[in-house]
């Protein structure tokens, strides 16, 4: 069953047509590794999908929700997507622990004690335990990605929505944070992810889809379109990320 | 003439007078400059084309007429215009409300627009509404931004009391004007004037250093 369905599904900034009539559907279960070229809208598609962009055109359809609802139904999209962004996003003035526990606390309403015993099974699964206490400004690039990621699983999505989760990381760092992904990837964890990381598209990857001028130019199996691109373009794209 | 410092001491207790109405007067007005500053300012940071554009119009108003201007306007026009009659407290103290919270709606609204937009993003992200993203995320962060901004205006609003001598308010200026006219010892009461006004601006920066050191902006 598809959780999420695009209907020739568009978005414009004013004059600038970024998403152009796109279909698309992603089942339950599914892991699709999102390529592109830079401008090409792949964040714009992944921030649809939670309704932080609009759209201007078409319908979106997440968890039999389209994002063309009222306020309260794109904020039940939201918990149903959770998202992890480039540049992390905690909250600078809270700890691990008072981050992971922001969401359930406010959004699904527990307690203070259950959301934080929520949060402190989540810190243990992205391996900061003992990082609990610590603000973000005292945990490292890698660490802070893995606090961002339990933050989100904290609302209980159903899916996960990931814009570059790695990019803002020096290399050494980014495996930590790939080998937390693949985990949840293997849980069966339904996720969209825009990443230049071709190993992990390949590896963890179940569809890849490849991104030009706001449309879909390739969907296809991540192994076979790294190894054999269905066009020059993507051919073009993969030699430069690699 | 003889440089005399016990006048100083004879006027003591008016002069205290007239410090603690400039006190009074600063409170009283501050506490209606926050309340309208952040209103007006959360107005042009998150209000739509409407709000944002009243808020706009008050706060250049405000900014582009002198304070004295300003209470003049209050005590003398206001009774021409709407036939409201304030006596002089009443229009001093309004005076710093209007005035400050204009200066403090800038305050605001640059404090919470200077907290990144993906901050919001991420509590949106979670699925919560915007004003709890506004109170629990953007609120307290741009709090502590506000601190050093808002000490300084409270000092200038504090100093700016002064000016009511121009409607007759019997606060600190006014109080040693009052003393001056009687015994002429100027060189001894306005160097006492001018130190109870840095007594109580000293204060006032002290306790906004503690402030701010107790909450480390991020
Ligand atoms: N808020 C906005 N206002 C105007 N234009 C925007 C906005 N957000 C994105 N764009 C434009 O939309 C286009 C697609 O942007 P998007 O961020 O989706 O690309 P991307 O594929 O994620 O690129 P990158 O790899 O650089 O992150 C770009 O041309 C960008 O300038
Ligand atoms: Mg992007």
């Amino acid at each position: 069953m598809s959780i999420i369905e695009f209907h020739k599904t568009s978005k414009a900034f004013g004059p600038l047509t970024v998403l152009d009539e796109v279909d698309l559907s992603i089942d339950a279960g599914e892991v699709v590794v999102l390529v592109g070229p830079s401008g090409s809208g792949k964040s714009t598609l992944l921030r649809c999908i939670n309704a932080l962009e609009t759209i201007t055109g078409g319908d979106l359809i997440v968890d039999g929700l389209s994002v063309k609802g009222n306020a309260r139904q794109l904020r039940e999209i939201r918990q149903e997507a959770g998202m992890v962004f480039q540049q992390f996003n905690l909250f600078p003035q809270l700890t691990a622990l008072k981050n992971v526990a922001f969401g359930p606390r406010q959004v699904r309403h527990l307690s203070q004690s259950e959301a934080e015993s929520v949060a402190r099974d989540l810190l243990k699964k992205v391996g900061l335990e003992d990082k609990a206490d610590h603000l973000p400004s005292e945990l490292s690039g890698g660490q802070q990605q893995r606090v961002a990621i339990a933050r989100a699983l904290a609302v209980k999505p159903k899916v996960m929505l990931f814009d570059e989760p790695t990019s803002a990381l020096d290399p050494e760092l980014k495996h930590e944070v790939l080998s937390v992904m693949q985990q949840l990837a293997e849980e069966g964890m339904t996720m969209v992810v825009v990443t230049h990381e071709m190993a992990f598209a390949k590896k963890v990857g179940s569809r890849l889809i490849f991104m030009e001028h706001g449309k879909i130019a390739v969907d296809g199996n991540p192994r076979d379109v790294i190894d054999n691109p269905p066009n020059d373009r993507m051919k073009d794209f993969l030699h430069h990320v690699e | 003439m003889e440089i005399d410092w016990s006048v100083v001491i004879t006027y003591m207790p008016q002069l205290l007078q007239g410090a603690k109405t400039t006190i009074y007067i600063t409170i009283l007005g501050l506490v209606g400059g926050l309340v309208l500053g952040s209103i007006a300012g959360l107005m042009r940071a998150y209000g739509g084309r409407i709000l944002n554009a009243i808020a706009f119009v008050y706060i250049e108003l405000i900014r582009g007429t002198p304070i004295v201007v300003q209470v003049m306007f209050l005590y003398f026009a206001l009774p021409v215009l709407a036939d409201i009659r304030i006596d002089p407290m009443g229009a001093a103290v309004l005076s710093i409300v209007v005035n400050a919270g204009a200066y403090i709606a800038e305050i605001v609204r640059g404090a919470f627009l200077s907290i990144g937009k993906g901050l919001s993003e991420a509590g949106l992200a979670l699925g919560l509404p915007r004003w709890k993203v506004l109170v629990y995320i953007v609120g307290p962060l741009a709090f502590r931004r506000l601190i050093p901004p808002l000490g300084n205006q409270f000092i200038v609003s504090l100093k700016d009391t002064s000016l009511f001598i121009v409607i007759g308010v019997a606060e600190l200026t006014r109080t040693g004007q009052e003393i001056m006219a009687s015994n002429f010892r100027a060189v001894e009461i306005w160097t006492a004037v001018a130190v109870l006004y840095l007594i109580m601006t000293g204060a006032l920066t002290l306790l906004l250093r503690v402030v701010e050191k107790r909450m480390k902006i991020l």
